[in-house]
């Protein structure tokens, strides 16, 4: 009798482990099985000139992307991979005709540090990958790029404005949109300048993003004279009436956001049910059509909703309404934010890479392609990317949106109320 | 109560309600003089504003917070206070027991909205049949859980159940986040906007500036709360199957040897705690507006806390527990910023809260209530 329970415990117990195990990497490890064989560049294939080397004889180079593809941040995530996928869909025809075999190896970081760093190992360990776009969130984009640093396997962010993400210096991250420390104090000057704002209540989630945001933005304040009423952490995601008593009593004429759109949405909400009148105000994590889903009339009643962004819908890039359409075509879905950025890290990776190939007249190593990311011009989408010394844009654009939209469909009724091109800080 | 005992309505009906609104009442003004004389004698310290009006000026909404907050509470400290009672373990998985009824009820009401019928339905039929809905397959899920995981268990040491509970838990989190992210990857559920329990009530009270406000859907989350736990009173105390439950809990072999199907018994006890926790779960929802497969873990620890407060094991502890820590919760939450002029903001309520419940463990290591009621579950 005791034995068979022993053994049935000991079956259960492995069976709860293997299936508990099994939900996480089932999601994270299937989008890369089932989509890497579809991105094997058919199309590239047939155009490469009969002349040239067959495809893939020079062997196979990969391009990894990481962002999440699953959770409650997986819209902007989903949108950073398929920006990829397209540009690589479309501009990986040059070194198809080279010889190589290039593919898309997407991963799934959840928005989770740990998980991201495990990927980080993952992808480091495969040769084949000699360049990547990601991640979404910086305080996920952080700790992975020191595994990507350690191996010298070059990343291109397409989302991170993070300052630590650049200010390490090293020479394997490099991002193409602007930076906290000018972000967050420009979302101030509006508030100060644009809405005459006298008292704010700064809110963040916590993460390295938020929190780093928030203090930029009291830092500003306090240099202006607002008052800060109050500035609070919180990873709750469900009830926030804790915070919202004191905040609706203070009645300040902003509440500033430093954190992602599911988090905040629910806030908005919920704040704006019990009772404020002013205006919310938000950085570039606001930027998800899913926000107006959470939030609904919460955006555009009393004070409405405003938020800055680095990365600006794609109406705002001139060169880029032919990726629009494209991307629509392919994907059905109109482009979320970060989708033209992911598309251009894309094209640097895919840039380097030829250039790199080019010079070392085969296939390159990791360290030849992250010096050439540095070294090169590239017309992109949304500007002409060329990275200073520390990987950052010398000169970003930043954007200041209003929100208009109440549900998910009209989330493209935003208008940007301004946009500039500002100097990255340095290190 | 002796006197009230030949009588069903006072037994089933005026007695636990007056016992519910006793605590709330209680806890509220105790806490509340607490903190209003922390005010005054902090009132000197701090120069830039009157703490005392500061601390005044949002009491009533506080109180009013941190009791919707936590008659959920309660009613999840139920399920696990029940099986305590039942089986002497805890319950781990019961957070994701109720994770699954909120995320039921939030799908049934997408569908509904899916179909367009949602729109034109009485929003109290619609929450009605969602919280019956989360109800039974919460229920049945616990007495699955039981039947797979802790029944084969029952003769082992007292921590191989619990782990093997810690594991359920695990596994059913990754079991809903993979079947949600079947189709799109994405496993929030966001409620539908429908109805007007969003809606609040607005009492102006003279002599208090800022004016009460009762949202709709908090008022039925107490409503529904109230009439789940005077239910319960009922079935625990005034049925036969209540009679069994309560002799499987003081004596498990003399019950069975007085002809009571124990297995039977215990797995009542799954599917009532279950169905409670399935209701609160859709009653977070209502308030939440959006769950994930993960959403249970810190309401399922709160109320195990709460259970373990008021003295685990005790279905009236499990009660007052819960009101405790949602009000302790929602004080702290609200007025550490106020109290210490921003140096711990709202972040810190649960180190805070945590710390007075460690205090009153302290003094009382069985709970409030865990010695001085005998009648366990």
């Amino acid at each position: 009798m005791n034995k068979r329970l022993l053994a049935l415990l000991s079956v259960l117990v492995v069976a709860s482990m293997v299936l508990a195990a099994c939900g996480a990497p089932a999601a994270t490890e299937a989008p890369a099985a089932t989509e890497a064989p579809a991105m094997t560049e058919a199309p590239a294939a047939t155009e490469a000139p009969a002349s040239g080397p067959a495809a893939g004889s020079m062997g196979t180079i990969k391009i990894a992307t990481q962002s999440p593809l699953s959770g409650g941040q997986s819209l902007l995530g989903v949108a950073i991979k398929q920006g990829a996928e397209l540009a690589l869909e479309q501009l990986g025809g040059d070194l198809a005709a080279m010889g190589y075999d290039v593919q898309l190896a997407p991963y799934d970081d959840q928005a989770t540090p740990d998980v991201g760093v495990a990927n980080a190992k993952n992808i480091v360990a495969d040769s084949a990958i000699l360049c990547g776009v990601g991640h979404l969130n910086s305080g996920v984009m952080i700790p992975s790029s020191e595994e990507y640093h350690t191996a010298g396997l070059a990343f291109v962010s397409p989302a991170n404005t993070n300052p630590v993400v650049t200010t390490r210096g090293y020479l394997e991250v490099n991002r193409i949109v602007g930076r906290d420390d000018v972000q967050a104090p420009a979302a101030e000057e509006y508030a100060f300048k644009t809405l005459g704002a006298k008292s704010v209540f700064i809110i963040h989630d916590k993460t390295a993003y938020g929190q780093g945001v928030a203090e930029f933005f009291r830092t500003a304040a306090e240099e202006d004279g607002i008052t800060v009423v109050d500035f609070v952490g919180t990873e709750e995601t469900a009830n926030f009436d804790a915070i919202i008593a004191p905040l609706v009593a203070a009645a300040p004429d902003v509440v500033f956001f430093a954190g992602i759109y599911n988090q905040a949405g629910v806030f908005f909400k919920q704040a704006r049910e019990a009772g404020f009148e002013g205006t919310f105000l938000g950085t570039d994590g606001m930027d998800s059509s899913d926000l107006a889903d959470l939030a609904g009339t919460a955006l555009t009643t009393g004070g409405g909703m405003a938020y800055t962004t680095v990365a600006g819908p794609a109406s705002a890039y001139p060169s880029a309404a032919q990726f629009v359409e494209d991307y629509t075509a392919k994907f059905g879905a109109a482009p979320e934010a970060y989708a033209s950025q992911g598309y251009d890290a894309m094209g640097v990776c895919l840039a380097a890479i030829k250039a790199a190939a080019e010079a070392a007249g085969g296939t390159p190593t990791r360290n030849q392609v992250a010096l050439a990311i540095r070294a090169l011009s590239y017309e992109g989408l949304t500007s002409t990317i060329a990275f200073d010394e520390i990987g950052d844009l010398p000169l970003a654009k930043y954007f200041i949106i209003k929100v208009n939209a109440t549900s998910k469909d009209t989330w493209g009724t935003n208008e940007i109320i301004d946009s500039f091109d500002l100097p990255s800080p340095g290190k | 109560m002796k006197q009230f005992t030949s009588n069903p309505f006072y037994k089933f009906i005026l007695f636990p309600v007056g016992q519910i609104v006793a605590f709330a009442v209680g806890a509220s003004l105790v806490l509340s003089l607490l903190t209003v004389l922390l005010a005054y004698i902090f009132r000197a310290n701090i120069t830039d504003f009157d703490l005392v009006e500061r601390v005044l000026l949002i009491l009533p909404q506080v109180v009013i917070n941190g009791l919707t907050i936590g008659f959920v509470y309660s009613t999840i400290a139920l399920g696990y206070t029940m099986v305590y009672g039942v089986l002497e373990f805890i319950n781990f998985s019961h957070s994701e027991i109720f994770m699954v009824g909120g995320i039921v009820g939030v799908e049934l009401m997408a569908y509904f909205d899916h179909t367009g019928a949602l729109q034109t339905m009485n929003q109290y039929v619609v929450i009605a049949l969602a919280i019956i809905l989360g109800m039974i397959i919460s229920g049945s899920l616990a007495v699955t859980v039981e039947r797979i995981a802790y029944k084969p268990l029952r003769g082992a040491p007292r921590l191989v159940p619990l782990i093997s509970a810690i594991g359920m838990s695990f596994f059913l989190q990754d079991a809903v986040r993979l079947i949600l992210s079947l189709t799109t990857g994405e496993f929030n559920v966001i409620l539908p906007q429908f109805g007007t329990f969003d809606k609040f009530l607005v009492l102006a009270v003279p002599g208090i500036e800022a004016p009460l406000r009762f949202q709709i859907k908090n008022l039925l989350l107490v409503g529904v709360a109230v009439l789940m736990l005077v239910g319960l009173n009922y079935l625990v105390n005034g049925t036969k199957i209540g009679k069994a439950i309560r002799a499987v809990a003081q004596d498990r072999p003399s019950a069975s040897l007085m002809g009571i199907n124990v297995n039977m018994i215990i797995s009542v006890t799954f599917l009532i705690g279950g169905a409670l926790g399935g209701a609160a779960g859709v009653l977070f929802a209502l308030k939440a507006t959006k769950l994930d497969p993960f959403v249970g873990f810190f309401p399922g620890l709160k109320a195990f806390t709460a259970a373990v407060l008021g003295g685990i094991g005790n279905l009236t502890g499990a009660l007052l527990g819960g009101l405790i820590l949602g009000l302790l919760e929602s004080f702290s939450a609200s007025y550490l910023s106020t109290f210490t002029s921003g140096a711990f903001g709202a972040e810190y309520k649960d180190i805070f809260a945590f710390a007075i419940l460690i205090l009153v463990l302290i003094l009382r290591p069985s709970g409030l209530l865990g010695q001085t009621v005998g009648q366990k579950a």
